[in-house]
């Protein structure tokens, strides 16, 4: 008994101060990708077909940066030769529909809270059941992080529950594979009614690195209204509480 | 390649399994008007690897009735080629099963049969079946689990899986290099720097690409780093299914120190974007050195007193012992590798038996253990964790100097390239074949989930059901490296 002491002393308490810090990154660290139109001169055909993603695209509207079809790799921004599509140290890049990942220059539109009445419902208690389709299971690992004792998701009364039964919503990883697919709408017919679907990292947004596979339908089947959208491969464990916190009106606006 | 006629591949595979050498993969690549078959055998005394391969066209006589290793493997090519394996004991598919994809021998499945699988049953008065996923209470990857019960013993277990398919040896055969090694990175998602280093290996061995000893220690490093990352949490996990809430709480907090170490290297937590064709696309600087020596320092300084508390629990130990055994000799029937293959006191390791990279010069010794039980692989999981950090500690001290990336250009034509890496959960084999123009005509890869799944479902046998989750997080498998 006393060496379970001892240990639990050593150890101390390791509960981020998220949101009121804890939010540091190591320099490296590749968050929000970021596009500087001043620095693309226009020489090169990164954005024309040559990235490993479809991150930067040049379309009719000029050159556009979608966040949620980034894989966060560094071949993205060496395809941009003149150096404009950077990675910032932004861990925060959740939103509530498609359209607010993408951009000219990588602003995302950050989530926003649910409407009044889903919020008066799910605002202080969250039950989520995770549908992993398709996926590596690198954003299932940090689906897990988000319980242990430094994330500590279930603090702000989210959890994740063993049911659809049991569930408010619906949180999917992977690219949807032809397998799963049926697994996936029947889970979500499972879930009572108001529910929401979260869509967690670039395979469930649109494919990610299994984008165009004969095997994957690309991502979330458009069959399930997406309320949350949260780019990344996988997220960092902040980038999920941020966008769930902001969802759920924890967060307040600019922070 | 040697090739050989159909009649005397077989015996030349089941002759060397015999004689002591391991079937390492077997595949299919598609030819004019046939199939060529493709064995790879390696010699573990001497560290030594060897290739046949016969062609063939609809059917050919199964080895696996012969060379029992090669079941998975014949299953995989008859689901990804439709050649049939004549005599094949247990011929399901792999991963494209009914309703969702059409059975590999043509007969119609209609669209909503569920049970078109044919699952082993066992027929019986009490004797009732326990149905789980592919969607499960947890947060974990998709498969199903048929449990066949007498009361609350297990006396079957079948294990059908593919939900997590996404065609990834296609993907890597017709991607661009820069895209191709992301989709390396994502086979499975907790194995990025294992199959990383392994795609690189092949790219590079085409290449005749040669990589910096920097290059080679800092890969070293990272894959290290991945193995402790992932033991820790395993055991804290297992702590967690047995309710040992001291070793779940902490081990998995120190955990994610390692995750942040990789993430201090590479900008991921998981490593992405480390290993790279040539080497690797990120440096240690010297600071990085001292930070993370430091790190490693504290790590080790409050992972051993976690550890001593989960292992000398008496409560922990009376759950751990007896429960999943795997029987020895069923690590050579079913080609088992990895910590599973060592929990059988088998000293089975890619590191030893065909060293590579940094593993030439900085020998980690293979970590045993003898019951085959989820204590066993508990024991090895924690022996493999100090020897690592003894690793980290000794080469963060002595990094050579030099370049950590070298140019990794055109591969040689019409060559095959096999490489092999020790993953934490065993070993990873990645083969490609180039074609004439010098682009991969066929990218094999070979997770060891695929070998060892049906060792969990073994030993299963005869245990309660309620016991299925620690057996089953003491083996850990991939879903998505099975299920590629």
């Amino acid at each position: 008994m006393l060496e379970f002491l001892r240990v639990r002393l050593q150890q101390g308490t390791r509960t981020s101060p998220f949101p009121a810090g804890g939010a540091d990154f190591p320099a490296r660290f590749r968050g929000r990708p970021a596009f500087d139109p001043a620095k693309c001169d226009g020489t090169c055909s990164g954005c024309a077909g040559e990235m490993p993603s479809e991150v930067l695209t040049r379309g009719p509207r000029g050159i556009e940066l979608d966040v949620g079809a980034s894989l966060f790799a560094p071949e993205e921004a060496a395809a941009c030769a003149g150096g404009a599509l950077t990675f910032t140290r932004d861990h925060r890049m959740g939103s509530r529909t498609r359209a607010g990942l993408v951009s000219a220059d990588g602003e995302v539109e950050l989530a926003t809270a649910l409407e009044a009445r889903m919020r008066r419902l799910f605002g202080r208690s969250l039950r989520l059941r995770s549908v992993a389709a398709g996926s590596c299971s690198g954003c299932e690992a940090e689906l897990v992080a988000l319980g242990n004792v430094v994330f500590d998701m279930a603090r702000f009364g989210v959890q994740f529950v063993a049911s659809p039964r049991h569930a408010d919503g619906l949180v999917v990883t992977g690219a949807v594979s032809v397998n799963m697919k049926r697994a996936l709408l029947e889970t979500w017919e499972a879930t009572p009614a108001p529910r929401l679907v979260i869509a967690v990292g670039a395979c469930a947004i649109n494919g990610g690195p299994f984008r165009g596979s004969p095997e994957v339908s690309d991502g979330v089947p458009t069959e399930l209204p997406v309320d949350l959208w949260i780019p990344g491969c996988p997220p960092h464990p902040l980038t999920v509480l941020d966008a769930m916190l902001r969802l759920l009106g924890r967060l307040e606006e600019g922070s | 390649m040697p090739h050989e006629p159909v009649e005397s591949f077989g015996a030349t595979v089941s002759d060397a399994v015999a004689a002591g050498w391991r079937l390492i993969s077997l595949f299919g690549m598609p030819e004019a008007r046939a199939v060529r078959l493709v064995a790879i055998l390696a010699d573990d005394v001497h560290g030594a690897l060897g290739a046949t391969s016969t062609s063939v066209r609809e059917r050919y006589p199964a080895l696996t009735p012969t060379c029992s290793p090669a079941s998975v493997f014949e299953r995989e090519v008859a689901e990804q080629t439709g050649v049939i394996p004549d005599g094949h004991p247990a011929l399901k598919p792999l991963r494209r099963h009914a309703p969702d994809h059409a059975p590999t021998n043509g007969t119609p499945v209609a669209a909503g049969d569920r049970e078109a699988y044919p699952f082993f049953r066992v027929e019986g008065e009490d004797v009732h079946e326990v149905g789980v996923g592919p969607v499960h209470a947890g947060i974990i990857e998709p498969g199903h689990f048929r449990f066949q019960c007498y009361g609350e013993e297990v006396l079957a277990l079948e294990i059908m899986l593919g939900y997590q398919h996404r065609g990834v040896e296609r993907l890597l055969e017709t991607a661009d290099r820069d895209r191709a090694v992301l989709i390396a990175e994502s086979i499975a998602g907790d194995s990025v720097i294992g199959h990383a280093e392994a795609y690189c290996g092949v790219l590079e061995a085409l290449a005749r690409s040669r990589k910096t000893p920097r290059a080679q220690t800092m890969r070293g490093i990272a894959l290290e780093l991945e193995r402790l990352a992932n033991h820790i949490g395993d055991l804290g996990a297992m702590s967690g299914d047995v309710a040992f809430q001291p070793g779940a709480a902490t081990l998995g907090r120190l955990r994610g120190e390692c995750l942040n170490l990789l993430m201090t290297l590479s900008g991921n937590r998981y490593g992405r974007g480390l290993v790279r064709p040539g080497g690797a696309s990120f440096d240690i600087t010297p600071e990085m050195q001292t930070e993370m020596r430091e790190r490693i320092a504290r790590l080790k300084d409050e992972l051993e007193p976690a550890l001593a508390l989960l292992f000398d629990a008496a409560s922990v130990q009376a759950r751990f012992e007896g429960v999943g055994v795997v029987p020895q000799d069923r690590v050579f029937e079913l080609g088992l590798v990895g910590p599973v293959a060592r929990g059988c006191e088998i000293t089975r390791d890619v590191r030893h038996d065909h060293p590579w990279g940094v593993f030439r010069f900085a020998h980690i010794p293979v970590a045993t253990a003898w019951a085959g039980d989820v204590l066993a692989r508990a024991l090895v999981r924690r022996l493999e964790i100090q020897r690592s950090l003894e690793f980290l500690t000794e080469q963060l001290g002595a990094l050579p100097r030099g370049e950590i990336r070298v140019p990794c250009g055109a591969l040689r034509p019409g060559e095959l390239a096999v490489a092999m890496t020790e993953g934490w959960r065993g070993e990873i084999v990645h083969v490609a074949i180039s074609d004439e123009q010098g682009r991969v005509r066929r990218h094999k890869v070979t997770d060891p989930s695929l070998r060892n799944w049906p060792a969990l479902a073994e030993a299963m046998r005869g245990n309660q059901i309620s016991d299925f989750p620690l057996c089953n997080k003491s083996f850990n498998l991939s879903y998505a490296g099975h299920d590629l």
